[in-house]
C-alpha cells in the first residue's frame, strides 16, 4: 500500500531487518573499496592516527608543554586521537552518504537510514585496527588494565552514536543544502579544539564545566581516557554527553525519516 | 473477478514536481547587495517549496494547480489495475510520466495524491547495474547488486553459477569492474537482474542497452518471466517488444492515461498519434466529395480480412484498402489506383486495379467498390498513408486524387515466419518482406 506521505513515522525495525543482507554488503563495500589500489592497504588505518599523534606530541607536548595531569603526552593523546579519528571520519562519511550515493537513491528502494548508518559501521574496522596502535603505546608505557576497562563497550556504543546522530541530521540536510559539504571540514576542526583531545578537560574553568559537558565528543574522549588509563571515571562529562547524544540520535532519526520521502525529488 | 487476483491497483494517482523557480535579477548594485544578503533566506524558502505543496489546491480540479507555472503534474489522476500474471506495457512519449509511475510503484518516491495497493513481492529494475562499484570485482558486484535488487545473500549464492553463465564474463570474474568494457558491464548487470524471482517485476527502459544479440537474450528472458506467471510492468520505446511481450498496454501522455487495451491495438493507435487521418473516410454529401467529370469518390476504408474497418495490423496480416465510388457517366475505361507512402513520405509502391473483369473495359454508370489486398509480410513496421486516385484512359484524365486520405499502422512482432523472426528490433528499409533463405554447407 503506497499513499502520499503522512505525518511523523518512527523507525521500521522489521523493514531494516528484511534488508540486513543489503546492509551487510554495503558496509562490506565501504570497507573493501576504501583501501583499493593502495600499497599500504589497511596499514593506513594505523598510519593515519600515528602521524597525527607524532605531530601533536611534538607541537603540544614538547613545544607548548600542555598540562596533561601528569600523563606522558604521547599516551595522553593516543587514547584520545584513536576514538576521535573514528568519529571524525565516520561523521564526514555519514553526512555525505546520501549525496555520494545519490544515483542509487533515485533508482532503487531500500530503507534510507541504511545510507548514513553504513559508514558508522564500516569505519569500525579502521577503529579496530588502530586499537593495535593503542595497545602498543599502552604496553610501552606499561599501563595495566583496570576494572575501568569494563566501561569500554558502553563507550564504543557512545562513540558510534555521535557520528550516527550527526550523520542523520547532516545527511538529510545536505540533500537540500550542499553547504554541508563545505562546512564539514570547518566543523571538524572546531570540534577537535572544543573537545579535550589535545588538552585535558580539567583545564576547563569550573563555571563552564556543564556547558562543556554537553558536547558528546567530550564524554567519549574523557571516557576513553579514564577507561584505558584507569583514572577516575568522569561521570560529570559522560552522563550529560550520553543524554545529548541520545537526543541527537533520536531527533536525527525522526528528522531523517520525515525528510526521506522527498530526498529523491529534491536531489 | 475476485479481489485477490489483482496484483497492482492504482487509483487516482498524481505526482507534482516543482520546477526550478525563476531567479530574480537585480538592476542596481545596492539591490544586488541586498538580495545577496537575503539570499540564504530566499534559498531556504525556495528549497522548502520544492516539496511542500500547500499553495496548490490538490483536491480541487486543475484550475488552481495550473495557475502556478512552477508546477508540473508528472502524473495526474492515473488509475488502472493489473492482474496477477499479466504482462503490461507502458508507452508514451518523453516526459509522459512513465518513469515517475514506476518510481512510485517501487516506493522510490511517494505520490502526491492517490493510492496504490500491491499484492506480492516487487522487484524493480529502473536501471541496469544500480550500485555497481568500479573498484569491486565482478564476483563482488554480483552479490552487491543482487542484494540491492532485493535478493537474499543465500539466493545469490544459489544462482551464482547461472548468473555467471548467462553473462558470459566468467574469465573476468575476479577483475575489478572498472576494467570491463561497457558491454561486459551491462551483460553482467542484466544477468543479475534476470535472475530475480519477484512476484511483480517492474522494468523501465533498460532493454535498450547492449548489442542486438544481447537484447535478444533479454527479450527471451522477459518472455520467460511472463510465461512463468509473474506479473510484469514494463516501459519500452521498442514497440515490437511491447506488442510481442505484453498482454495489455497503458498509454500515458503528459501525466495522464490516454487509453489502455490490447497491446496491438494501443500500440497501433500510439504510432498513428498526431497523424490526422483515419482508417475510414466517407463523403456523405455528394457535392463536397472529390469528383471529376466521370467519377466521384464516396468512401475509402482500410479493412482486415473479413471486412472489419481498422487502422491496426500485425506485420503478417494482409491489409485491404477499398475505395467506393460512383461512375457518373458510363462508357469510359477507368483505372483506380492507390499509392502507399510511409511516415517519411517515401513512396513505397503504386498499385493499379487489374481486376480482369474490368480491365480495359468501359464501365456502365453505377456504384463500385474496388479493393486491393496488400499481403502480410510486405510493408515494414510503422504508419502508412494511402493516396487514392482514379483516372480514365484514352485519353487519360484524372477524376479524383486524394492524398493521405486514410492511414494505417503496421506493428512488428517476433513470430516465426516474419522478416524479423526473433530479431528484437525493427529492421530498416521501406519494406520488410519475409523471404526464403537457403544456406549450403560445403565441407572443406
Ligand atoms: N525530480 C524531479 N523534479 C522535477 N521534475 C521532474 C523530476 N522527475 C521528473 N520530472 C518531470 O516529470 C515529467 C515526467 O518525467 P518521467 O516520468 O521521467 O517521463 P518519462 O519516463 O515518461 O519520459 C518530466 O517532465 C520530467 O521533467
Ligand atoms: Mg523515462
Amino acid at each position: 500500500m503506497i499513499k502520499p506521505p503522512g505525518k511523523w513515522e518512527v523507525i521500521d525495525f522489521q523493514e531494516l531487518k528484511d534488508y540486513r543482507d543489503l546492509f551487510f554488503f554495503l558496509v562490506w563495500r565501504d570497507i573493501k573499496v576504501l583501501y583499493a589500489q593502495t600499497i599500504m592497504g589497511f596499514a593506513w588505518a594505523i598510519l593515519n592516527p600515528l602521524i597525527q599523534i607524532i605531530i601533536f606530541s611534538i607541537i603540544f607536548g614538547k613545544v607548548a608543554k600542555l598540562d596533561t595531569d601528569g600523563i606522558p603526552y604521547v599516551l595522553f593523546s593516543t587514547v584520545a586521537i584513536i576514538p576521535w579519528a573514528y568519529m571524525s571520519e565516520a561523521m564526514t562519511k555519514s553526512s555525505q552518504s546520501l549525496v555520494s550515493d545519490q544515483s542509487m537513491l533515485g533508482k532503487i528502494y531500500f530503507p534510507r537510514l541504511i545510507f548514513p548508518v553504513t559508514p558508522v559501521l564500516a569505519k569500525l574496522v579502521d577503529f579496530a585496527i588502530s586499537l593495535f596502535l593503542l595497545l602498543a603505546v599502552m604496553l610501552y608505557y606499561r599501563i595495566s588494565p583496570t576494572w575501568n576497562l569494563l566501561l569500554l563497550p558502553f563507550l564504543v556504543v557512545l562513540m558510534m552514536s555521535v557520528p550516527a546522530g550527526i550523520g542523520f541530521w547532516l545527511s538529510a540536510l545536505s540533500i537540500r543544502f550542499r553547504d554541508v559539504k563545505f562546512a564539514m571540514p570547518f566543523a571538524i576542526r572546531m570540534l577537535i579544539y572544543s573537545a579535550p583531545i589535545l588538552y585535558s578537560a580539567s583545564s576547563i574553568p569550573d563555571g563552564y564545566r556543564f556547558l562543556y559537558s554537553l558536547n558528546p565528543v567530550v564524554a567519549v574522549i574523557e571516557g576513553f581516557r579514564a577507561c584505558l588509563l584507569g583514572t577516575e571515571i568522569p561521570w560529570e562529562f559522560i552522563l550529560p554527553g550520553a543524554v545529548v547524544s541520545v537526543i541527537l540520535l533520536v531527533s536525527g532519526a525522526i528528522y531523517f525519516r520525515k525528510m526521506e520521502r522527498v530526498f529523491v525529488d529534491v536531489i | 473477478m475476485s479481489k485477490n487476483n489483482i496484483a497492482v491497483n492504482v487509483e487516482d494517482l498524481s505526482k507534482i514536481y516543482r520546477l526550478g523557480l525563476k531567479e530574480q535579477t537585480s538592476e542596481h548594485f545596492a539591490e544586488m547587495l541586498w538580495s545577496f544578503v537575503r539570499s540564504p533566506v530566499k534559498n531556504f524558502r525556495k528549497y522548502r517549496s520544492l516539496y511542500t505543496f500547500d499553495d496548490v489546491d490538490l483536491a480541487g480540479d486543475t484550475a488552481a494547480g495550473e495557475q502556478s507555472d512552477s508546477i508540473l503534474w508528472a502524473l495526474k489522476g492515473v488509475s488502472f489495475s493489473v492482474k496477477q500474471g499479466e504482462v503490461v506495457g507502458i508507452i508514451g512519449g518523453n516526459g509522459a510520466g512513465k518513469s515517475t509511475l514506476l518510481k512510485i510503484l517501487s516506493r522510490i518516491t511517494p505520490p502526491t495524491r492517490g493510492s496504490i495497493s500491491i499484492h506480492g513481492r516487487v522487484s524493480s529494475l529502473l536501471e541496469v547495474g544500480t550500485g555497481f562499484h568500479p573498484e569491486l570485482t565482478g564476483r563482488e558486484n554480483v552479490f552487491l547488486n543482487g542484494t540491492i535488487l532485493g535478493m537474499r545473500r543465500k539466493e545469490v549464492t544459489r544462482k551464482f553459477d547461472e548468473i555467471v553463465a548467462f553473462s558470459d564474463v566468467e574469465k573476468f570474474l575476479d577483475t575489478p569492474v572498472k576494467r570491463y568494457s561497457s558491454g561486459m558491464r551491462v551483460r553482467l548487470a542484466f544477468a543479475v537482474a534476470a535472475h530475480l524471482e519477484p512476484e511483480i517485476l517492474i522494468v523501465d527502459e533498460v532493454l535498450a542497452v547492449g548489442d542486438a544479440a544481447f537484447q535478444q537474450k533479454c527479450m527471451n528472458k522477459m518472455q520467460d518471466v511472463g510465461q512463468e506467471g509473474r506479473t510484469v510492468l514494463f516501459v519500452s520505446h521498442n514497440m515490437p517488444a511491447v506488442t510481442s511481450l505484453c498482454d495489455r498496454v497503458i498509454w500515458l501522455d503528459h501525466g495522464q492515461k490516454v487509453t489502455e487495451g490490447p497491446a496491438q491495438e494501443i500500440v497501433g493507435k500510439y504510432l498513428l498519434e498526431g497523424v490526422d487521418t483515419t482508417a475510414h473516410r466517407v463523403w456523405k454529401d455528394s457535392s463536397s466529395a472529390p469528383a471529376g467529370e466521370f467519377a466521384r469518390l464516396r468512401e475509402v476504408r482500410v479493412v482486415k480480412k473479413g471486412g472489419d474497418v481498422t487502422g491496426h495490423y500485425c506485420i503478417q496480416e494482409p491489409v485491404g484498402i477499398e475505395m467506393e465510388y460512383e461512375v457518373l457517366k458510363g462508357g469510359e475505361v477507368m483505372l483506380p489506383h492507390f499509392r502507399i507512402r510511409n511516415d517519411n513520405g517515401i513512396l513505397v509502391f503504386v498499385t493499379l486495379d487489374h481486376d480482369p473483369e474490368w480491365y480495359q473495359r468501359p464501365r456502365p454508370a453505377g456504384r463500385y467498390i474496388s479493393t486491393v489486398w496488400i499481403p502480410g509480410n510486405l510493408l515494414n513496421e510503422g504508419p502508412h498513408f494511402v493516396e487514392c486516385n482514379l483516372i480514365t484512359r484514352h485519353p487519360e484524365a484524372p477524376q479524383f486524387h486524394e492524398v493521405d486520405v486514410v492511414s494505417f499502422a503496421i506493428t512488428g512482432n517476433m513470430e516465426p515466419g516474419t522478416a524479423r523472426g526473433d530479431w528484437p528490433g525493427r529492421l530498416k528499409g521501406i519494406v520488410s518482406p519475409a523471404l526464403e533463405w537457403e544456406t549450403q554447407y560445403r565441407k572443406e
